[in-house]
């Protein structure tokens, strides 16, 4: 279970920092979104990986640590809130900036005229 | 009653805020005065603050009373109330500037500053990791609505940068504190300071590498070497006291390498790593900083290198680490923040007498209150170009006693050249504004009577701070000096039974991973 978990983590990042590297913000939030994933995995599993253990004391032989899980849940609302603001701030730039690439370089296939 | 004061720093702009964000409906006149009166509590809570942690006193505050491994911990000592009342006294010049005008321009401008320094307050007071990432992300969000405030292509595209950067260098701070709490198994500071302290072999690989992943994250806040190109185009496309109040920002980055290299990672052998990384890119930083304060066209974007140069000498300084260094950066910070601030704010005023001209390096018309704005711009520059007879040479030349062989080959020269160039391009850009004029002014662009105060407030600091040098170094010595002593801390936080906490630790070990 530990080398396929580690394998979704290692692959996830690598995917999102690749679509971070990309030139339009489409791409650039997607990318956000999969490092967003890629970390909340990876801070899940810093508690230990168990199987059949409950966070809850006595409802299980060994519980699981509960901390990890408080902390996803936090990076999760903290996440979906700022992908919310970049998908605002992207539209908001593309429309005042004519244009969807970072920089706001206009004159390429797809851009406003 | 009283143990509950020390929360005061982050619930007065909290509440504050929730009242100005619901008062949508009340006019401009009654937001500012609330603005105000907040950010005056504020000062007025960090002086009794400051005052209390003067005399050595320690404060802990357990919310929800978790005791302490276990809860999340606000701590006050020397360092974090010197920090608040810096943030309090900012903001304060801040906000009576922008109650001119520059509120109106856009929505909320009241509220969303309040949240800010919620999200600062917050940062220096807080004795936990993960509470640190929320506030920071509290600071993030509040700093990426007012830097687009009153909108604008520039501030946008510059946005844009800065919120998918920070969003990115949020990822890396989780991934760090996972890394660090998977070694450790605890996010409270002190305690996580105890264990790294006995720890060897695998873990203490781990705690390096999260140490080193933290570290990158606060450069990044605090605009290090490779980190800091968004800062430049940020910092000069943001509204004026937006952009003073940025000032602050990246002494938020500063405070928390700080923070955690003094306390946390000090024992083991990441701080080597860190002091190394710090001094070089440091040193770089104050190098490139000072051909881009050459190189600036504009009065803005000369400040935002300005801003860099400091951020350079504080982290070459930080990298020191002896007690002599740190006093000396600690004398030196609120002194730099407070200039760079009001130099925003001038920088401001003068773009507005200059109509189309704005803050650029080029021949103008004539400024209407040249006498005025040139004495203002005068005393900013000599404070930030470091020269006697105040403040930021005091600074500097504390720093360079402190530096101890090889390293005065250093930084010496480039501390020095880096002055000569901030002061060679300030002279450039105060003739260029107050010589190199047409003749004929036109009566616009007036200074108004809140923008005068919020610019004359900060600026006050500089004659102040030579004024009560000795009072201020003494504290910024004591600081340091604390710092020096994180056990000082830990015994106070968690007990002084280390040994068999200790046992506990290493049976809970047998279980994480």
């Amino acid at each position: 279970m530990e080398a396929l978990f580690s394998l979704v983590v290692g692959v996830l990042t690598a995917s999102g920092i690749y679509l971070l590297l990309r030139g339009r913000t489409f791409p650039v939030i997607v990318g956000l979104a999969l490092l967003g994933y890629a970390v909340n995995l990876f801070l899940f599993s810093t508690g230990g990986l168990h199987t059949h253990a409950a966070a809850v004391i006595g409802e299980s032989i060994s519980p699981a640590d509960p901390l990890p899980q408080a902390l996803v849940l936090t990076a999760i609302v903290i996440g979906f809130a700022m992908t919310a603001f970049v998908v605002i701030l992207a539209i908001r730039a593309r429309s005042e900036l004519g244009s969807d690439h970072v920089d706001g370089q206009s004159g390429e296939a797809g851009d406003a005229k | 009653m009283i143990q509950h004061l020390i929360t005061l720093p982050v619930l007065i702009p909290m509440i504050g805020a929730m009242a100005l964000l619901l008062a949508s409906q009340a006019s401009d006149t009654r937001r500012r005065q609330l603005s105000v009166v907040l950010c005056a509590a504020q000062v007025l809570v960090s002086a009794w603050l400051l005052s209390r942690a003067a005399g050595g006193e320690l404060l802990f505050y357990a919310l929800g009373n978790w005791q302490a491994p276990f809860g999340i911990v606000l701590m006050v000592d020397r360092l974090s109330a010197l920090m608040l009342a810096l943030t309090a006294v900012l903001a304060l010049g801040c906000v009576l500037f922008a109650s001119a005008g520059e509120d109106a321009r856009g929505s909320n401008f009241h509220g969303l500053f309040q949240l800010q320094l919620m999200g600062l307050n917050g940062a220096f007071l807080t004795g936990d990791l993960f509470n640190l990432f929320v506030f920071f992300e509290i600071l993030l969000l509040a700093s990426y609505a007012l830097l687009m405030h009153g909108g604008g292509k520039e501030r946008i595209g510059a946005g844009l940068h800065y919120v998918i950067l920070n969003l990115a260098g949020s990822a890396l701070f989780l991934v760090a504190l996972g890394v660090l709490y998977g070694a450790t198994g605890t996010l409270n500071m002190a305690d996580m300071a105890r264990r790294v302290a006995v720890m060897s072999g695998d873990q203490a690989a781990l705690v390096t590498a999260g140490a080193l992943l933290l570290v990158v994250v606060f450069s990044l806040k605090a605009a290090l070497l490779p980190l800091y190109f968004w800062l430049p185009r940020t910092y000069a496309a943001a509204p004026a006291p937006v952009a003073a109040l940025f000032a602050i920002m990246t002494k938020v980055g500063l405070y928390a390498i700080l923070r955690v290299q003094a306390l946390i990672f000090v024992e083991t052998p990441a701080a080597a790593h860190i002091t190394t990384w710090l001094w070089w890119s440091g040193l770089a930083t104050i190098a490139l900083a000072g051909v881009g304060v050459l190189a600036a066209r504009d009065l803005r974007t000369l400040v935002a290198y300005l801003v860099l140069v400091s951020v350079g000498t504080l982290l070459a300084g930080l990298a020191l680490g002896s007690i002599e260094a740190i006093g000396a950066l600690l004398y030196y910070l609120p002194h730099t923040t407070l200039a760079c601030g009001a130099l925003y704010l001038i920088a401001e005023l003068i773009g507005q007498q200059r109509g189309k001209a704005g803050t650029r390096l080029v021949r103008g018309r004539r400024l209407y209150q040249r006498h005025l704005l040139g004495g203002m711009f005068l005393v900013a520059a000599v404070a930030v170009a470091g020269l006697p007879p105040l403040a930021g040479a005091l600074g500097k030349l504390l720093l360079m006693q402190a530096t101890e062989g090889t390293a005065r080959l250093w930084l010496w020269p480039l501390l020095l050249l880096a002055g000569l160039c901030a002061l060679i391009a300030m002279s450039r850009a105060g003739s260029v504004f107050f010589w190199a004029s047409y003749k004929g002014e036109v009566e616009s662009g007036r200074v108004s009577r809140p923008q005068l105060a919020g610019a004359l407030w900060l600026l006050a600091s500089a004659p102040l701070l030579v004024g009560f040098a000795g009072p201020v170094s003494d504290y910024a010595r004591d600081t340091a000096e604390q710092l020096a002593a994180p056990q000082v801390v830990i015994s106070r936080l968690l007990g002084a039974s280390p040994a068999l906490q200790f046992g506990q630790h290493i049976l809970d070990e047998g279980e994480s991973p």
